[in-house]
């Protein structure tokens, strides 16, 4: 079957990169976390701009893939995906909605989003996070590292339930 | 998928400063490849579940650092040799690390001082980096950076937990200090590609570069109850490509499957 070649506008693009999500969060789509920096049509072909969220972020690939797969099933064959450092990804890309999905999935949303600086003070400088599932600010750090590079282990005090946090970058 | 550094961007260097930034660029990747790699090895050995986890993070931030080097490199080179063939297909002299990330993980203490050399030095360096006038090492910097802040804090936490904790654990941290402080010079010791470069501006001068580094070290170790050591000769060579036995022993690991299946892909 040959799918006929479509030149969609910029707009529609972005209403299909919506519905692709996150491999390793999915209930965020690629636009909620912020991951798309920028979509350019050059005549009938697609460029769309994506910054990884850490440097070994190893969705990154499945990512393009699924990027590819859904704009393909919408006859978009003319694409080029290009990948760029800077400006860095950072937590203050995250979308409202992608923050309350977030917390609607268990998953702690970023506290604030200052950069790097408060990282050097040790011990006892972590944010107050409150717990997902029962919303008890009593709460403690366990590690500043979890399940994937974007999340800290969190551990409430009050419901004892271990939570993941998702850390400011 | 890669990103591919900017042809037009790189014609504005000459040959000589192109082949001065491929080994430049070589030799940091070559430093993030193999700590990345020694902090794997902890992968499922790890001391507790959390800092089992925390290692393989901290070791897949540097292997991500590790590719945007590799592949930067690839393409000022431009001899058509990809990431992987730079990662894989070269011999131990040709490895430009310090020696320091080559050193075996030893016990936890031992991992968590290496560690803190190193990340005290890489943050402080990115820190610099990302002004660099070249913009691919200014644009990985950047990424990076934030990164390594948080190793930072993890290394330099475990330093004080360790010198400041039970018996066992100072004498096991003081132990590791003496044998991994004599490799903490070469990381700020400039080769003479890296004067080359420093001169021309492009890369950070580790002379402006060493007071935060001594400052934070002062801090942590100070927090910690721990010395810090004076007047140890420092043992160079692994910048220049002369190494330590142990990297033969890496390299036979890492690259066996690459060696042994060329071109292989999974």
């Amino acid at each position: 079957m040959v799918t006929p070649t479509l030149t969609p506008t910029e707009q529609q693009i972005w209403q299909l990169l919506e519905e692709v999500s996150d491999p390793e969060v999915p209930v965020l789509s690629i636009l909620d976390l912020g991951i798309v920096r920028g979509v350019r049509m050059d005549g009938d072909e697609v460029h769309i701009t994506i910054t990884p969220t850490y440097s070994g972020c190893p969705a990154m690939n499945t990512i393009a893939t699924e990027i590819r797969l859904r704009l393909l099933t919408e006859g978009v064959t003319k694409l080029s995906i290009h990948h760029q450092l800077s400006p860095a990804w950072t937590t203050a890309w995250l979308s409202q909605a992608g923050r309350e999905k977030l917390a609607a999935y268990g998953i702690a949303p970023p506290q604030n989003d200052t950069t790097t600086g408060h990282v050097l003070k040790l011990f006892g400088q972590d944010p107050t996070v409150a717990c997902p599932l029962c919303q008890s600010d009593n709460t403690h750090l366990v590690s500043q590292f979890g399940s994937t590079a974007c999340k800290a282990l969190y551990q409430c005090n009050d419901c004892h339930e271990p939570f993941d946090y998702f850390k400011c970058h | 998928m890669q990103a591919t550094a900017d042809a037009s961007a790189l014609s504005t260097y000459s040959p000589e400063v192109r082949q001065l930034l491929f080994n430049y660029v070589l030799q940091l990747a070559d430093t993030s490849l193999l700590l990345g790699h020694r902090l794997s090895e902890w992968c499922g050995h790890g001391p507790i579940l959390e800092q089992d986890l925390a290692m393989a993070n901290i070791a897949l931030d540097l292997l991500g650092e590790t590719r945007s080097l590799y592949q930067y490199a690839a393409a000022l080179e431009g001899r058509h040799r990809s990431e992987d063939d730079l990662a894989f297909l070269r011999v131990a002299t040709d490895y430009r690390n310090p020696l320091l990330v080559e050193q075996p993980n030893g016990d936890f203490a031992h991992t968590v001082v290496r560690q803190f050399l190193f990340d005290n030095f890489h943050y402080h360096f990115l820190q610099q980096l990302q002004a660099s006038p070249d913009q691919h090492l200014a644009a990985i910097a950047e990424k990076s950076v934030k990164e390594a802040a948080y190793h930072l804090k993890w290394s330099a936490e475990w330093v004080v937990r360790l010198g400041d904790g039970t018996e066992e654990s100072r004498q096991r941290i003081e132990k590791a200090i003496s044998k991994l402080w004599r490799y903490a010079a070469e990381l700020m010791m400039p080769t003479p590609t890296e004067q080359a470069l420093q001169k021309l501006g492009l890369v950070p001068d580790y002379i402006a570069l060493q007071p935060s580094v001594d400052a934070y070290l002062a801090q942590v170790f100070a927090e910690a109850t721990l010395l810090i050591p004076q007047n140890v000769p420092p043992q160079l060579g692994g910048k220049q490509g002369r190494h330590s036995e142990h990297l033969g022993y890496i390299l036979a690991e890492l690259q066996y499957m690459q060696r042994t299946y060329p071109g292989m892909k999974w």
